[in-house]
């Protein structure tokens, strides 16, 4: 089970490193859309957006649903928000460390410029 | 005015935190490697913990030995390690060696027209490693749930 999360998390950042990827998962989070939609809005080919979509869909960020002759995409359950928690916990410890430092840093200069 | 800090994961095993401080590489060295400046800031508040000891003994081969309490914990808990490479102005790098074979954290320091860039590169020795590390950092977030609820049951 750790296991599966943790190739599932390793898909996950991957999936994420690619700044049209996140995009689409922006515009999915306002609504569902159809492969054909998300290749227009980011002007791309068909084929183009159907690799981001299977890289997404791969990672467990995105579902799509064959419905006809579309298919639909929607946010998968959880999956971002599990990927962003991670990170965001970690940054925000070294944010509130680093706060603190700043104020060391600060002090360190100017017990230098009254020397 | 403060400066953003940025994390990332930069492969299977790696994390990276980068950050700029405005002060020279000096003052942000000092502050990295003096045990009675560097306790004011590594274990911020709201982190729920506690500072008790601080031993840091800056040289290659040399240890340290960080103590701390939290409100939740019945006993204390050390994080220690050694030193591996020591470069003042440049360079830090030391082990983490609470849980055997941990990860290495290796702090570089570069001074850009007054102000200091700080990167911070944690290499675990699998994927694994770094997974139960963060997992178990989402424990201590955990802990501190806990705290806020001793407040509200007393309250």
């Amino acid at each position: 089970m750790v296991q599966y999360q943790s190739a599932q998390l390793d898909a996950a950042f991957a999936a994420l490193a690619d700044a049209t990827r996140r995009g689409v998962l922006e515009r999915l989070g306002r609504a569902d859309a159809s492969i054909t939609d998300l290749a227009e809005k980011f002007d791309m080919t068909l084929t183009g957006m159907k690799k981001h979509v299977g890289v997404l869909e791969h990672a467990g960020l995105v579902v799509t649903e064959k419905v006809g002759r579309v298919r639909t995409c929607k946010l998968g359950p959880r999956r971002l928000q599990e990927v962003t928690d991670w990170i965001e916990k970690y940054r925000q410890l070294w944010e509130a460390r680093f706060d603190e430092l700043d104020a060391v840093v600060e002090e360190l200069k100017q017990k230098e410029k009254a020397k | 005015m403060k400066n953003e800090t940025k994390v990332e994961r930069k492969s299977d095993r790696e994390t990276v935190i980068t950050r700029t401080f405005n002060g020279p590489v000096h003052i942000v060295w000092e502050a990295w490697t003096k045990p009675e400046l560097f306790q004011r800031w590594w274990v911020p508040k709201s982190s729920g913990l506690t500072l008790v000891s601080c031993e840091q003994d800056i040289r290659v081969g040399g240890k340290y030995k960080l103590v701390f309490r939290h409100s939740a914990a019945p006993e204390p808990f050390a994080f220690f390690g050694t030193y591996k490479e020591v470069t003042p102005n440049t360079r830090l790098v030391w082990t983490n060696e609470e849980n055997g074979g941990g990860q290495v954290t290796t702090v570089t320091f570069e001074e850009i027209a007054g102000k200091t860039k700080v990167v911070v590169l944690e290499l675990y020795p699998s994927k694994e490693a770094l997974d139960e590390a963060h997992a178990s950092g989402a424990a201590s977030g955990m802990l501190e749930s806990f705290d806020q609820l001793e407040e509200f049951l007393a309250a």
